[in-house]
Formats: structure tokens, sequence, C-alpha cells
């Protein structure tokens, strides 16, 4: 389907940007494989995420699933001896290309990571650090959109009295929302959890799920999470991958109903994994 | 349970305890002996004398007062130059060339500056600096207590930053922060305890070298601000007066000294204050 929609559309760059707007697929990943090292840890993977959509990703543990996140935003470009190759569009540009500035490509597609990670610095400023990166705003706008972001991140009523404090001094939960506000502070086009909740108790997971599920009228989601329950509440698709390959791949519901592959039928039943 | 063996091993313990408290003891009691013979001989010779007069020539009074701001000029003229040269080389093998082999190469370097005899270091500006200049000079000597701080600071600035977490480096990333502004804002804020320690050490450490001033700076009788001429300095000074045979000269060393040991004991209380405070948070 996104090939057809590559094919058709005109070479002028503003064409295929409106094009792409109403484009389905948001990212696509063709033929994705990834060394660390000599080791290959994905072995050709094919998939896309759908534009305004949240994919949700499941698989045992070492499958490869963190892996697959970090090649959406470069994230693995940190370290050496770790290599990428086949074919990641975003919105039909090939993000795999040594030519992608890696601080835009970051700044379009945000990451939150498992443990929280605040800056060493106020809560103000840790989500000021984003905006303030892309953008030259007067000190009243900036207040404003970190206001909108911890509102969005349903954390604004609980910090609303203590800005300048560390956001360190914050709850594991709250400084995970914290990290949510910063990184769709700084507007992304897609957002990558990789178990965001894995560290959190169960009011502070509802929360950020009921989160997940508002985002997703502006953001393409991708999300990480060995929490059935959780893959089936937030997620329109889920992808199954075991041994660093994608076993299967499709709606959420359809899925968690009527598995296609034996394997996913045992780990979403609990059998392994 | 085999008592036999418990009551060995207990009193094996015992024994060890005991060896290892009087090692501990005998060392502290050098320490005590040191501070209390500098406190005994020094503070007799304490008074305002001693911070507002130069030092005298043989046989009049006066005091250490030109020592003394000689040894904060020069002081502040090796962490001036230093410290950007040591916390930007430490920022480069911590993070630009983490898994280069070539910052292996420079930590192996720098481990030796570190501990290189600081007279090898004041002969070597003595022979770049002070011979093609043709005279003695503060300059000198501040560039001769720089290279004894460059390894310092590396090398805290390189450690403190390794120990930042990747996950907060990856942070500063996902949102898109260029590689600089991490460093910046996130690497360094988070070593900031740790890297200002490191500094106090490396003052510390420099307030108290004669032998790379004795090459450089040298030293002199009068008052002098002039960084192009030799300047005097707290450690030169003790040395020179308490090789001599005049009372008063000697009188004035042991106060110089006293002067010089508080100062260092301070900043190594300030810096482990400091480095308190950041490993608690
Ligand atoms: N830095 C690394 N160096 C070498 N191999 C790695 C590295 N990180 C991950 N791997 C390997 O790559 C494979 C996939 O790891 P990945 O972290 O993507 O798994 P995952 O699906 O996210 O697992 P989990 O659910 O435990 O987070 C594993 O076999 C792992 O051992
Ligand atoms: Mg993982």
């Amino acid at each position: 389907m996104s090939e057809a929609a590559i094919a058709t559309i005109t070479p002028t760059p503003a064409v295929a940007a409106r094009s792409f707007e109403a484009a389905k697929d948001k990212v696509s990943v063709r033929d994705l494989r990834f060394y660390y090292g000599d080791t290959l840890a994905l072995k050709g993977i094919t998939l896309a995420l759908e534009t305004r959509k949240v994919t949700a990703f499941i698989g045992p543990s070492g499958c490869g699933k963190s892996t697959l996140l970090r090649v959406l935003n470069r994230m693995y470009d940190l370290y050496p001896n770790q290599r990428a190759e086949g074919e990641v569009m975003l919105d039909g540009e090939n993000i795999l290309s040594p030519r992608q500035d890696l601080n835009l490509l970051r700044a379009r597609v945000g990451m939150v990571f498992q443990k929280p990670t605040p800056f060493p610095m106020s809560i103000f400023d840790n989500i000021a650090f984003g905006i303030q990166l892309y953008e030259r705003l007067p000190r009243s706008e900036i207040a404003d959109r970190v206001e909108a972001a911890l509102t969005r991140a349903a954390l604004w009523s609980e910090v609303k009295d203590k800005l300048r404090a560390s956001g360190l001094s914050l709850s594991g939960g709250q400084q995970q929302r914290l990290c949510i506000a910063r990184t769709i502070a700084a507007r992304p086009e897609v957002v990558l959890f990789d178990e965001p909740c894995s560290a959190l108790d169960p009011i502070s997971t509802s929360k950020i799920e009921e989160l997940i599920d508002e985002l997703k009228s502006d953001y393409t989601i991708a999300i990480v999470t060995h929490n059935m329950q959780q893959a089936a509440r937030v997620s329109d698709y889920t992808a199954f991958m075991y041994l660093g390959e994608l076993v299967e791949f499709g709606e959420t519901a359809k899925m968690f109903m009527a598995p296609a592959d034996k394997r996913t039928q045992d780990y979403i039943t609990g059998r392994f994994g | 349970m085999n008592a036999a063996l418990y009551h060995r091993r207990r009193r094996r313990s015992r024994i060890v305890m005991v060896l290892s408290v009087a090692a501990t003891a005998f060392g502290a009691l050098w320490l005590v002996l040191i501070l209390g013979t500098l406190v005994w001989n020094g503070a007799a010779g304490l008074s305002l004398a001693v911070f507002a007069e130069n030092t005298p020539p043989p046989g009049s009074a006066g005091g250490l007062a030109n020592a003394i701001v000689g040894s904060v000029i020069l002081t502040i003229f090796g962490i001036v130059i230093g410290t950007p040269i040591g916390i930007l080389a430490g920022t480069w093998m911590a993070e630009y060339g983490r898994y280069s082999p070539l910052s292996t190469v420079i930590r192996f370097v720098n481990d030796i500056l570190l501990s290189a005899p600081s007279i090898v270091i004041g002969l070597f500006v003595y022979e770049i600096l002070v011979v093609s200049m043709g005279h003695f000079s503060a300059w000198a000597g501040g560039a001769a207590l720089a290279m004894l701080v460059i390894p310092v600071v590396v090398r805290t600035t390189e450690d403190m930053l390794l120990l930042v977490p990747n996950t907060l480096r990856e942070a500063g990333a996902a949102i898109g922060a260029p590689r600089w502004k991490i460093i910046a804002s996130v690497g360094y804020r988070a070593a900031r305890s740790g890297i200002l320690t490191g500094i106090l050490l490396a003052v510390a450490r420099i307030t108290g070298e004669t032998a790379p001033l004795l090459f450089t700076a040298l030293n002199n009788q009068f008052w002098s601000l002039d960084p192009n001429q030799p300047m005097a300095s707290l450690p030169v000074t003790i040395f020179q007066f308490a090789l001599s045979p005049y009372a008063d000269w000697q009188q004035l060393a042991w106060t110089g000294a006293l002067i010089v040991t508080f100062a260092v004991l301070t900043l190594n209380i300030v810096a482990r204050v400091l480095s308190n405070l950041g490993g608690s948070k």
C-alpha cells in the first residue's frame, strides 16, 4: 500500500510533502537487518507504522524490540560497531541514508525510555530545554508551551507549584510523565515508547496508557511492552517478534482473537516468553 | 559447625584488626606531629605584619605579603590556563573520543604526566619559556603550574563524565539535542560537583609546589604584580628562608608553612564536602 503511494506521487518536494500528509504510513521499514558487531539482531524486518495510530511491539526478551525502536530514530548511531542495513522511510525519505541529519531526525522522532531520564535541572527547564533547541521564542511563550506539555502529560496539577524544583525530586511515575511531556513539547511527529510503564505502579501505568491513547490524535506512536493487556488496550496494530524476526503483524483485535501463527498464539496466551 | 575452626578464624580476624588499627594510628600520629610542630613554630610568628609587609632583608623585620599575593597570582594563572584545557581534553576523551584508540593513548600519557616529578616540569618550562624570554617571570611560573593542573583536571573531568549514565545522553539525543548541547547542558550539569572538586584539588596541589617555581617565577624580594618579572611565592620563600642561617627568616618560613598548609587543608575539606554533596544527590 505504501509502495503504491510512493509510486504515484510526483517528484516535486512540495507536492510530495502534501501527498504524504495524506499517506497512510508514516514510517515504513523494509528488509531491515541490524548488527551488533557481527551479531545479527534483526533478520530482515518489513512493516509500517500507520499515521496517527499506535503500533505495539511484543515478543520475548531479547527478540529485538528495543533494537528496532532504536533504529527508527537512529539512536544506535551513538555507538560504534552498531549498524543497520535495509530501508527505513519516514515520510518517504530513507532515514538510514548517511546524509540524514541525526539531530533533526530525532527532533521529529521522539523517544521515551524504560527508566525515567529527567535531566539534572528544574522541572521547567527539563521541558524548556527541548523547546528551545529548534525554536527561538519569547519567555512567556515558552512558559505557555511548558504548561501545555505538562497539562497534556497529566502532570501539570501536580507540579504547577514547584516548577523550579529539580526534575529528580519527582516520583518515578511523575518523572516518566515529565519525560513524556518533554518529548511532546519538542513537537515530534513520531513518538517511540520503550516499555514506558515497566518501572511504574498500576495507577501511573493507567495514567500513561490514557495519555498514549490521547496522544495518538496527533502523533504516530510505537510502543514496546511485555504486558499483553497493555498491548491490547492501547494499540491499533500489534507486531509479534521472535528471535530477530517479525513473526506476525496486524490489527491488534484480530491478532489477539485469532493469531495466525502458532508461536504468536503461544506467546500471547503465556505459554512461553 | 566446626567450633575450633570458627575460633581460629575469629582470633585471626582480631589480630588483623589490631594490626590495622595500629598502622592507622601510626600514620595519624605523624600527621598530628607535623601539624602540631607547624602550629607550634608557625603560630609564634603570626601577626598582622606577616600579611602587611614584604619579605625583609636578613636582620630586619618584615612579613610575607608579596609572597602570599604572588602565590595567589601564580595559582590563578595556573588554574586559568590549565582548567579550560583540562576540561576540554577530558571532555574529548569521555565524550567524542570515548571509543577511539587515541583516547587510550592520551589517558596513558596523562597518567604519566599526573605522576611526573614537578621539578621536571619546572625544568621543561625553564627551557622553553625562561631561556627563550631571557628572564624569569610570573608567566613562566603560571605556565609550569598549569602543566600540573592539566592532568589532574583531565583525569577528574573524564572520570566524572564517564559516571554520567548513557541513558541521560540518549535522552538528550532523543529530543534532537546536538552533541555539544547534551554535553554542556546535561553532562556538565550532572558531573559539575565532581569536576569542581577536581579543580579544587588541583589548586591544592599547586599552592604547595616549590620545584616548578624555582626555575620559572624564581623569587622576588619586593612587591611586584608584573607578570613579566620574577614573582615571589610562599613555597619558594619558605624554601629560601628555611635554609638560611637567620633566625627571623626561619621564623617567617615556619609561619609561611603554616599558612600554606592551612590553605591546602581548607581547599581539601571544601573539595571533600563538595564531592559529598554531589554524591548524595
Ligand atoms: N549493545 C548491545 N551489544 C550487543 N548485543 C546487543 C546489544 N543490545 C542488545 N543486544 C542483543 O540484541 C538482541 C536484541 O536485543 P533487544 O534489546 O533489542 O531485545 P528486546 O526485545 O528489547 O528485549 P527486552 O524485552 O528484554 O528489552 C539480544 O539478543 C541482545 O543480546
Ligand atoms: Mg528492550
